[in-house]
């Protein structure tokens, strides 16, 4: 018996060897996973990064299968897709796990930009990290607008005629620049086409390969924790950071829970409001579109409201566009606007904490003005909050550098 | 410090479901009160809607077979009551009526009724169906309260009876002129039936996601425990 697991664990240890001289397997792992040392006070915060992996396979996969299915013209799209809820084994689930994905791929990457804010992980050393998730958001924009058209339905026809005509403000080129973008003079049978191209091959390849920068930059310089300080300034004698855990099996077996407590939360919407008050799948989507008939409220889906609400916020279309193309690109610039000697809100003053706050609020309640009609006392509502967006960013170098910081401890907390 | 950590999911909750109340439309609608699990309700709703509905409208991405195993039906009962346009239980429900003919005949076609209980709620279609009023200005003779200028006829007069519009504008409401067949209370269980089937041919497989939707979960929660625990192992040296 002995003998035989003695034998077995040789051969094993071969083929490992094998491998290791033609590729290098386990440095790798060691590197990325076995021995990569993270903080062991990460918080529920620090949960988003892992979750958004986890709702990427789940779209890579369900994805591919309703490619299998899925018919990009302009006569069978919607059709197809009913095809899949009602014909395709299994195609009901793997519809609603793509469609409530999208929606939780955004919820989550929110919360996770939102950490970064927190504890300033953009800051130096991580400002390229920060730079690629942005990238990262960027895209993911782009792919889930690319999808959404994709069902054929009313909402996915008006919505993207909105949303592509906004390029259309852009002086001298802009009516160029729509023609290119739908292919057509119009949205149709071809826009159709070149979107599925983008949604399913050019969008996610530059999202994979980006997600893969994103991970190899952190783990070059090392993950941030709630206290904002550097971990690696003590090791014990085997080199290994005093406050750090290795990311498997410590972090991995926290990650695992978060993963289960996630996973069950999606399947509430899934199974149980896979339409989430036709938020996540708007009502209007379930009616063909229509070229003729224009629905009376065009409404984006809901991650994209913050952004549409400053779009309407401001009468000229050419400002409102530009204002929007700012909100969006702003953040990027977080790692140079902000002054502060400290990374984390636990360091910070009252004017940093209220200032997030407010940043936070203003960002939620455009979303929601997004949601209702431009009028009145909205159209009010969305320029103060938009102020207070665009505040928070402008005014970053001088509040952030007045505001009192306490003391960093030495080691986490 | 914690605050920040319950507060800002809980806001963001609390205001995705707020605004559902924001976004609804103006119209008054009365509640349908439907139940799709009630699979006699739905029975009585596929004979109505065979009698009533199908000779103008299709539902294109619904197969009479599996109406037939969702609802409890036999081959033999799918063959005499329901399946008058069909040859084979695999087809999907066809219009009697071409469209392009009724097209012609009432200015436009008459919707597909596959989703349009996903489209437009159960509330929607069983206040339009109770909301037609005798308007002789009109090519149908009626209006209707809920979709003005309808180009659909009240196919169930005979059943209703007719209504007049009463009062003022503003506090416009209406009355049953002359009774049909059904009283009252069994006209609203008619559409009651009716428009729980289009609810339930909307998506058929709504019952069995629930269904699974709850062995999901209770697979979750178990497997959650075996994760806590094994996290509390693995932790258990780490001060």
């Amino acid at each position: 018996m002995a003998n035989n697991e003695k034998k077995q664990s040789e051969n094993s240890n071969k083929l490992l060897n094998w491998i290791d001289e033609r590729f290098p397997y386990t440095e790798t792992m060691r590197y990325h996973i076995t021995e990569y040392y993270a903080s062991k006070n990460f918080n529920f915060w620090y949960v988003f990064g892992v979750l958004a992996m986890v709702i990427l396979v789940i779209q890579l996969f369900t994805g591919i299968f309703l490619t299998m299915n899925y018919k990009p013209s302009a006569t069978d799209a919607f059709s197809s897709v009913e095809y899949i809820m009602r014909d395709v084994e299994w195609g009901w689930l793997i519809r609603y796990m793509h469609s409530t994905g999208a929606s939780f791929f955004f919820i989550v990457v929110y919360l996770h930009m939102f950490r970064a804010m927190l504890y300033g992980s953009y800051k130096k050393p991580r400002e390229l990290i920060w730079i690629i998730g942005m990238l990262i958001f960027i895209v993911l924009m782009a792919e889930a607008f690319a999808g959404y058209l994709l069902p054929w339905g009313q909402m996915s026809y008006w919505g993207a005629q909105v949303i592509i005509s906004i390029f259309g403000a852009i002086p001298f080129i802009g009516e160029a620049l729509v023609e290119i973008i739908r292919g057509d003079y119009s949205i149709s049978d071809i826009t159709l086409n070149r979107f599925f191209a983008l949604h399913v091959i050019a969008l996610p390849l530059a999202l994979v390969a980006l997600i893969f920068v994103h991970i190899v930059a952190l783990h070059e310089v090392g993950s941030n924790n709630p206290d904002g300080i550097d971990i690696k300034k003590y090791k014990n004698e085997e080199g290994i950071p005093i406050d750090g855990v290795a990311f498997h099996p410590y972090h991995t077996s926290k990650d695992l829970v978060a993963i289960i407590i996630f996973l069950m939360i999606f399947s509430m919407v899934v199974f149980f409001a896979p339409e989430m008050g036709g938020y996540f799948l708007e009502y209007s989507n379930f009616e063909k579109a229509n070229p003729m008939a224009t629905p009376e409220h065009i409404v984006p889906v809901w991650y994209f409201t913050p952004f549409y609400a400053l779009l309407r916020a401001v009468p000229d279309k050419l400002g409102g566009a530009i204002l929007m193309g700012l909100a969006v690109i702003l953040p990027l610039f977080l790692p140079w606007l902000d002054r502060a000697k400290v990374k984390s809100i636990r360091y910070r003053g009252w004017i940093y904490k209220t200032a997030l706050s407010l940043f936070a609020i203003s960002f939620i309640a455009l979303g929601v003005l997004g949601v209702l009609p431009a009028e009145g006392v909205y159209i009010l509502l969305a320029r103060i909050f938009g102020i207070l967006y665009f505040g928070f960013f402008i005014l970053m170098p001088y509040y952030t550098k007045i505001d009192k910081t306490k003391p960093v401890p030495d080691r986490v907390t | 410090m914690n605050s920040y950590k319950t507060i800002f999911p809980l806001v963001m909750i609390v205001i995705l479901f707020t605004t559902n109340i924001f976004a609804a439309t103006g119209k008054s609608l009365q509640n349908a009160n439907n139940d799709p699990q009630d699979i006699k309700s739905l029975q009585s709703g596929a004979r109505n809607f065979m009698n009533y509905c199908s000779g103008c409208h299709s539902a294109e991405y619904v197969r009479y077979n599996v109406i037939a195993s969702d609802l409890d039906l036999s081959d033999a009962q799918l063959q005499e009551n329901l399946m008058f346009n069909a040859q084979q239980p695999f087809e999907t429900i066809n219009a009697s009526m071409p469209s392009m003919d009724a097209a012609g005949w009432f200015g436009q076609a008459p919707p597909d009724l596959s989703l349009m209980a996903r489209a437009k709620s159960t509330d929607y279609i069983y206040s339009f169906l109770k909301s037609f009023y005798i308007d002789q200005s009109s090519p149908t003779g009626v209006d209707n309260l809920i979709l003005a200028g309808t180009s659909m006829p009240n196919v169930l007069w005979e059943l209703q009876g007719h209504q007049v519009m009463i009062g003022e504008q503003g506090s416009e409401h209406l009355e049953l002129s002359n009774p049909g067949k059904m009283s009252e209370e069994e006209f609203d269980i008619f559409l009651r039936d009716t428009v729980n089937f289009l609810e339930y041919i909307s998506e058929p497989i709504r019952n069995a996601r629930r269904a699974l939707g709850i062995k999901v979960l209770m697979f979750l929660a178990f497997f959650l425990i075996l994760a806590y625990l094994l996290k509390k192992e693995i932790w258990k040296d780490v001060n």
